[in-house]
């Protein structure tokens, strides 16, 4: 591609003339390719509606697009058609031809592949009608449906870089701060922190040179926002890029993707190829005189490092260790010069807040925190995947409306959200709003978005246990509160979870997180207490149970539970032996079967596997 | 055994000896070599012209690098959290138990390597497990032996 654009006007021309060729009324079928769905077949999918469209020669009909990811995992593969918004579900290549043959060329709807309403039983057709998305506001992930994610033309033609076009025209860098600092747009990674004011002190800034980053390490379990807006929509964030650069006086940027998203790295690199080839990336951008580039630097695998200090030292190619933050880096960031670093989401929201407009964005949400987020609602859900909502919707309405409820008839216990940095909200909270402030009072955070759901099969010790692992493992070391706190932590809540709990842990656990959160050098010590404390603060009894009584109110905890077989449900029918892996289970043909608890690991393989519920385990 | 140092040489150059870029450096060798061998880490320290201290901090810090060479087929397990309500955590702990490693291992025959993966981003399917690259979804311990022979 070398039909470099050198002008604003060039730019208009070529996106008239796009969304000309886009033919509104040919039929097009949209394929999530999104990871999520690619793990359940989607790619074979695409490939065998090519191939179909090839075979007939339906090409002037029909379009087939691959898209990024359209949120609603659970269901995936997904297609939806064009112009009508027929949405199909769980779409496997063996209705390849009947859809084309039916919907594509016939406009019929096929019944078994829409979405069926578990409370009514009626069936679907339009994806906006579909609970999971009408209660959505998808401003900024709904394009991620419209375009193929490797084609800078179809994100040009559905307005892409208009955002940089009017900066370029109308407005003076300080007129781009002062617009997204009345916008309200806050931090998306997870800090909450005012962009439009990181922008300004960064603007204002001494240095010989500046630098924008974007921080796609995305490290909390549970959460893959970021990577499918970069993997569905990777100009949105190099507009954004584009936006900030111009805003702060940088010419240089960084995209930090973590190690694990190699569709995400794929396809934004080929994104900035693109965008060099059209001139919108290096020098003379659009003959406006900015000069940018962007390149994209692979994460190596450490949690910390979405830390921006500890990114930023990665960026150098050193280890991802922390450094105080009373050195802020709009001053003195990246080779200690100022820097701007912010999370995907934000920056794919600064063209929209710039097109849109600051009324329009600031009507959306609650006072302290305007605009949508994204979140990834996982766990014990019956519509898993990603949602993007106005702040200020509640917990309830996400759960139930839009995820549908919790499956299996279980009842709802907490919801996790800001990751290993957050804390769990009890069902007492569910209709607290989301937004910023908010989920802070409640002993939480938003965080970078994961929204984990769980059941009255979950253990909250365990569930508390679980994150101080996972932090001990990715602790830098360096300072002692961390390192230290969480290790002595992690061996507490071990300890209560096998059954060894002892009268003043709790209070002990108190101590520690105190230590930690006052005197730790980075925001991973400082928040790591965090999940101890709210499940404390509001499951405090399940901690007494696993202490007091050795007991786990949910069954989870493996120290606290011991199988056996009830004789008068075994049928002897040895599913059960033949799937432990230790050997615990012995018995004879059609006769009621033992268990050895002494051999047996707790991994429950027989209780998956037995047919007739003979296995209990207290 | 052998190590190509002539290809280290060409990765350090294509990074444009940038020491900032060591992690890029490091991530194209273990590409290429499956590991990082000792060797090949002295090498890049000559070239970029840094102590192997250095190297070796950063090589041992971030996850992704391994100094062991690797088995034929890599295990990834999601322990990321949504996994973990639905029960990674036991899919796990089944596998080290079964492949007679512990996490980050590889068996004894090198044919594979168990590690976990907090958030592979499928979360509607989990429990996760990959095994070189191919996604296995909604996993329970009864699905694993099948899985693994096909590996074998």
């Amino acid at each position: 591609m070398n039909d470099s654009i050198k002008s604003i006007s060039d730019l208009r021309k070529l996106r008239q003339a796009l969304k000309k060729s886009r033919d509104g009324n040919k039929s097009c079928i949209t394929i999530c390719a999104g990871t999520g769905c690619q793990a359940t077949g989607a790619s074979e999918v695409v490939e065998k509606f090519k191939q179909e469209i090839n075979d007939r020669h339906l090409e002037e009909k029909i379009e087939v697009r691959a898209s990024g990811c359209h949120g609603f995992c659970e269901r995936g593969p997904l297609a939806v058609i064009r112009p009508q918004m027929i949405c199909y579900m769980n779409v496997e290549t063996t209705d390849v031809s009947q859809i084309t043959t039916d919907t594509l060329l016939k406009g019929t709807i096929i019944d078994r592949l829409l979405y069926q309403s578990p409370l009514t039983n009626e069936k679907i057709i339009h994806e906006q009608d579909i609970p999971f998305y009408k209660f959505q506001q998808r401003i900024v992930f709904g394009s991620n449906g419209e375009i193929d994610p490797t084609r800078i033309d179809d994100y040009i033609a559905i307005g892409g870089y208009q955002g940089l076009e009017k900066v370029l025209s109308e407005m003076a860098p300080e007129q781009v701060i002062d617009t997204i600092k009345k916008s309200g747009l806050r931090g998306r990674g997870g800090g909450g922190f005012s962009t439009g004011i990181k922008w300004e002190s960064c603007r204002k800034a001494k240095g010989k040179e500046k630098f924008v980053i974007c921080n796609a390490d995305e490290g909390d379990p549970g959460a893959y926002m970021d990577r499918s807006l970069l993997e569905g929509n990777p100009h949105s964030i190099i507009e954004g890029m584009l936006i900030g650069a111009y805003a702060i006086g940088s010419e240089e940027g960084y995209v930090y993707v973590r190690n694990e998203y190699p569709l995400a790295v794929s396809n934004l690199s080929h994104a900035i190829d693109q965008a060099k080839g059209y001139g919108l990336l290096g020098k003379n951008i659009l003959g406006s005189g900015l000069t940018f580039t962007l390149k994209i630097n692979r994460g190596g695998g450490a949690f910390v490092c979405g830390e921006s200090t500890a990114l930023m030292a990665s960026l150098e190619g050193k280890v991802g260790e922390p450094r105080a933050k009373y050195i802020h880096t709009v001053e003195h960031g990246l080779w200690d010069q100022p820097s701007t670093l912010n999370n995907v989401e934000t920056w794919a929201n600064v063209p929209i807040i710039i097109n849109k407009g600051v009324d329009w964005y600031t009507s959306i949400g609650t006072p302290g925190s305007k605009g949508t987020k994204i979140f990834s609602l996982v766990g014990k859900i019956n519509h898993t995947g990603l949602v993007e909502v106005p702040m200020g919707i509640t917990l309830r309405q996400i759960v139930y409306d839009i995820g549908g409820g919790i499956p299996d008839g279980k009842r709802f216990k907490a919801i996790q959200t800001g990751g290993p940095s957050g804390g769990c909200i009890p069902e007492s909270l569910l209709d607290l709003p989301v937004d910023f402030d908010r989920l802070q009072e409640a002993g939480s955070m938003m965080g970078s978005g994961g929204m984990i759901v769980m059941d009255e099969d979950n253990c909250m010790v365990d569930m508390a246990r679980y994150f101080v692992q996972f932090l001990q493992e990715e602790s830098c070391g360096k300072c002692t509160p961390c390192r230290e706190g969480l290790q002595q932590m992690g061996e507490i809540l071990n300890r209560i979870c096998e059954g060894n709990g002892k009268e003043g842990d709790i209070k002990l656990l108190q101590d520690l997180s105190r230590v930690m959160t006052d005197t730790s050098l980075c925001g991973l010590g400082l928040t790591a207490p965090n999940p101890v404390l709210s499940t404390l603060r509001y499951f405090k009894d399940e901690y007494e149970a696993h202490i007091q009584s050795k007991n786990c109110p949910a069954k989870f905890c493996n120290g606290l539970i011991s199988l056996s077989i009830d004789p008068e449900k075994c049928t002897g029918c040895g599913a059960c032996v033949r799937v432990c892996p230790v050997e615990a289970i012995a018995g004879e043909k059609k006769k009621s079967h033992q268990l050895d608890g002494d051999k047996c690991m707790k991994c429950r393989a027989c209780y998956e596997a037995c047919q007739f519920e003979a296995i209990i385990i207290q | 055994m052998p190590v190509d140092l002539e290809a280290v040489c060409e990765i350090v150059e294509k990074h444009g000896y940038q020491r900032a870029s060591l992690i890029g450096i490091l991530q194209d060798i273990q590409g290429k070599m499956n590991y990082l061998p000792r060797k090949a880490l002295v090498q890049v320290a000559k070239s970029l012209d840094i102590p192997i201290t250095s190297i070796y901090e950063v090589a041992t810090f971030y996850k992704a690098f391994s100094l062991e060479p690797k088995g034929k087929h890599t295990i990834q397990v999601c322990l990321g959290t949504a996994c973990h309500v639905r029960g990674g955590a036991r899919i796990f702990d089944y596998l080290e138990n079964r492949l007679e490693v512990k996490s980050g291992g590889t068996t004894k025959d090198l044919a594979f390597t168990l590690e976990s993966v907090n958030c592979l981003g499928a979360c509607a399917l989990g429990p996760m497990m990959v095994i070189d690259k191919k996604y296995y979804g909604k996993i329970n311990t009864n699905k694993i032996e099948p899985i693994l022979k096909k590996y074998q």
